[in-house]
């Protein structure tokens, strides 16, 4: 790994697109070292991130609660949780660095959950054996984020970072190869503008909303690793996308997006649905004897903390059964009277207050005296553009991270992970790994006068028109929720050959129809938020088909990829390691053309390739 | 339900703006604020009008994009609550409902009902941080933090950095923001080191930003959707004056 000398970063510039955990962190830690930064997020401010939206916390290794926990448990619980479809050195790399993180938050002042004694707290999590979680109450994201940001804006103060909010970057620009800047829109003014630098990282986020309604923020999308794709750059494993659990279950056609509640619920709450089918009566009226515990039942060791793609499909197995709950009759009880019985109210409210508070505000039901209804909803995203071990793409000079990237979390994230993975990436290891392709690429300040810029510029501007022009009769929303019915149908939790066959027709049949009548109003040059969505919709309307490619061409069951055909006989997920151990990494080969599938074969040195049980 | 809705529309920030008026047809109880504007706005574009323009993202109540005065409360007036967490089981059938940007100096009107909410992100690039470099610190658990002062740093630190309690001051005082970030560190045994000159920085940068100052009316607190006491703008107080003697850089 080359280095850059101190007195040299100062000549460096470097682009990050995107402001949560991952870029707000790296986009700090690299203006610190000296490099010149410019920060973009199409929120209003950097720190609304959608990284905020984490709840229950965050993992690492400390094993403060001398339960035997150690840096090589927490790599084999990820690695295993991600269904052994991730690289193994960059998850041992992870699991190296998680501590780092902890005492860097609690250094910035980020309030922890404490012990009487001033130590830090820990809870358990779904998928581990051990209590390694660290939480700022039901709002461990937001912490992490505002500690973050708080480094970001500290940099923005001394003028080492140049921060451009209400930006949304719409293509990606190469010079010779190499990724040396990006044209954005400013959201406000309309206009087009490019920025150059020595690098271009993205950190923005996942692709979950193809399924138009998931737990993520209205705004996140796919446009910009959609757009880096579409230069060249890998996408890896396009279909590894994380439904969890416990969410708020559907409740109408106006429904914009669906609510998580933490998992850390499932700590305390019991998960469960009548035994009969149809059974109307309130839950109350149900005794116990008529209950099915269904996880206790299945995974009596893990329980209600069984991994959330094995609690996600053993709810949709108990409603499609017809024993779902609710006036959908899609969800499941989640439990928390014994929890009350025990600990008493007290504790319950100490534990999980703010989101009880939330699922009573939006439910208008009081989850003290009737249990929750839950569930799974599109969350995360494991797959994202291919990186090499020094997070950058095959494209030289752009790197990614955090949930942008396909790095460490195989085919399935364990609860906690997320944060762990996006802070690790922005303040321990993109700062250091970016050096070496400077060193090597060399300081080439680089103008945006180039031709490169101006054919970019262009082309966004074309297509900003063409889309305006369309001028047709239905909105990009609606297209939106037509194209999340087909992903979530075809595509989702379950998934089959003849399904997604179908959904291969069915995408680039709307994706035609969106251009010919999609109907945007008001002014390209001037905030439009109608136009935004329909620039985001539109390249979620390509990116669907090469997500149902990857699905269609993984013929086995691996974490939250289940293919229907690909299942043991009591409906376990059965694995392939002779046939699909490996990454699969797509090249895009033109609108609507079957991108080429590019093979990183995953080898294992130092763990054994098992059936991932958790009985 | 049917609703009559008076939305404050207004093209950019040069445009003087105006309330208009329209309908809101077949709203259900369990549809939040935002998704029954988003409703109205799938109606105004079928009909060839621009829809209405608003902040929002995360729809939980924890990223602090929306906004909003409904009915002249910030927020909407329900306890603890944001406008995307907000339900119309709040309202009933017939309702006339006005709704308005946030209302301040130092927050211009972007359009319709978005504002521009910058002077924060300046305050706290005055001050709000603690100043440490990512690599060298020590273990987590170096410095014990007794729990109710880590709980009380928390209560300050769940501030969502939207805004209400500026919309809600007659003053258009943001004390309560400034003070949550204040009381938040100053809690800390981390956020101590640099006490003095936090608190003065964020007060000087305030004041310049254009708010006005607080006259204990507690507004503020009542429209926090994240019940944010104004506890924390005595204790903010305090620190200012423990600070004022000292000379900081």
């Amino acid at each position: 790994m080359k280095l850059v000398n101190p007195a040299n970063k100062r000549k460096y510039h470097v682009i990050v697109v995107g402001t949560g955990l991952a870029g707000a962190s790296a986009a700090a830690s690299l203006a610190e070292l000296g490099y010149n930064v410019k920060a973009f997020c199409f929120q209003d401010s950097a720190r609304r991130a959608h990284s905020i939206g984490a709840q229950g916390g965050i993992n690492a290794a400390k094993n403060y609660q001398n339960d035997g926990d150690s840096i090589w448990r927490l790599f084999y619980d990820t690695i295993k949780g991600g269904d052994f479809r991730s690289r193994e050195g960059n998850v041992y790399r992870l699991a190296q660095v998680a501590n780092n993180i902890i005492d860097q938050c609690v250094a910035q002042g980020v309030p922890f959950a404490r012990e009487y004694g001033g130590m830090l707290d820990n809870r358990s999590f779904g998928g581990a054996q051990v209590s390694r979680t660290f939480y700022a109450r039901g709002q461990t994201g937001q912490q992490l984020l505002l500690g973050a940001y708080s480094a970001l804006i500290r940099q923005i103060g001394r003028g080492q970072v140049k921060m451009f909010p209400r930006t949304e970057m719409q293509d990606l620009v190469l010079i010779n190869g190499h990724a040396k800047g990006i044209v954005v829109r400013d959201l406000v003014t309309g206009k087009i503008e490019s920025h150059a630098a020595d690098a271009v990282v993205l950190a923005t986020g996942g692709y979950g909303r193809v399924f138009n309604l998931s737990t993520m923020g209205l705004g996140c999308n796919v446009t910009a690793v959609y757009r880096a794709y579409k230069r060249g750059a890998l996408f890896a494993n396009p279909c590894f996308t994380q439904i969890h659990p416990t969410c708020i279950p559907y409740s109408g056609e106006f429904q914009s997006k669906l609510t998580l509640m933490s998992e850390s619920l499932r700590n305390d709450g019991r998960i469960w649905v009548p035994k009969k089918k149809g059974d109307q009566r309130p839950p109350n009226r149900i005794p116990e004897d008529e209950r099915d515990y269904y996880l206790e039942r299945k995974y009596p060791s893990f329980g209600n903390l069984a991994p959330r793609d094995i609690s996600s499909r053993s709810a949709k197995e108990v409603c499609d059964e017809g024993r779902g709950v609710g006036p959908t009759g899609y969800g499941v009880y989640l439990d928390f009277a014994d929890a009350i019985k025990r600990l008493g109210k007290h504790i319950i409210e100490q534990r999980y207050g703010n989101l009880f508070e939330m699922y009573h505000l939006i439910t208008d039901e009081d989850p003290y005296e009737v249990p929750m209804r839950i569930y799974p909803a599109s969350h995360y995203t494991m797959g994202g553009l291919w990186v090499d071990y020094n997070l950058m793409s095959n494209i030289p000079g752009l790197h990614v991270i955090g949930e942008a990237n396909f790095s460490d979390h195989g085919a399935n994230r364990l609860g906690a992970s997320a944060l762990m993975q996006g802070l690790a990436d922005g303040y321990f290891i993109l700062p250091y790994t970016i050096s070496d392709y400077f060193a090597r690429a060399g300081a080439q300040n680089i103008s945006t006068d180039r031709a490169e810029f101006r054919a970019a510029e262009n082309e966004v501007e074309d297509r900003i028109k063409k889309i305006m022009a369309v001028n047709g009769r239905q909105t990009a929303e609606s297209f939106h929720k037509r194209l999340g019915t087909i992903m979530w149908e075809y595509s989702g939790m379950a998934r089959n050959e003849t399904g997604l066959k179908k959904a291969l027709e069915l995408i680039p049949a709307l994706r035609e129809e969106f251009w010919k009548d999609v109907k945007v109003l008001g002014e390209a040059e001037d905030m439009n938020q109608t136009l935004e969505r329909a620039g985001r919709v539109a390249d979620f309307l390509e990116f669907a088909e090469i997500f149902a490619y990857d699905a269609l061409n993984r013929e086995e069951s691996c974490g939250a990829h289940f293919r229907e055909e690909y299942q043991t006989e009591d409906g376990e997920a059965r694995r392939d390691d002779k046939r699909f151990a490996y990454v699969a990494a797509w090249e895009y080969k033109g609108v609507g053309i079957k991108p080429e599938l590019h093979k990183e074969p995953l080898d294992f040195e130092n763990v054994e390739l098992a059936t991932r049980s958790y009985k | 339900m049917n609703l009559t809705l008076h939305v404050w529309r207004q093209k950019n920030a040069q445009d003087k703006g105006r309330m208009e008026t329209y309908q809101a047809h077949d709203i259900t109880p369990d549809m939040s604020f935002l998704e029954m504007l988003d409703v109205v706005n799938e109606e105004l574009v079928a009909k060839g009008i621009e829809p209405i323009h608003f902040d929002h993202d995360c729809r939980e109540g924890i990223c602090g994009a929306c906004s909003l005065v409904i009915n002249g409360i910030p927020h909407g007036g329900k306890r603890g609550c944001t406008t995307c967490e907000l339900r119309m089981r709040n309202f009933k059938d017939g309702d006339e409902i006005y709704v308005e940007p946030f209302r301040a100096r130092a927050f211009p009107v972007v359009k319709d009902l978005m504002v521009n909410r910058s002077a924060f992100d300046r305050i706290l690039q005055a001050g709000g941080f603690v100043s440490v470099n990512t690599g060298a610190v020590p273990d987590g658990n170096a410095v014990p933090i007794p729990k109710t002062d880590a709980d009380r740093a928390m209560d300050a630190a769940a501030c969502i950095g939207c805004g209400a309690c500026v919309a809600a001051c007659k003053n258009a005082s943001a004390m309560l923001f400034v003070a949550a970030k204040v009381t938040h560190l100053a809690w800390l045994p981390q956020g101590k080191v640099e006490r003095e000159r936090r608190v003065k920085k964020m007060v000087a940068q305030m004041d310049k930003e254009g708010f006005g100052n607080c006259t204990n009316y507690y507004e503020c607190e009542a429209v926090c959707p994240k019940n944010i006491r104004v506890e924390v703008i005595a204790r903010m107080n305090r620190e200012y004056l423990r600070a004022l003697p000292k000379k900081i850089e």
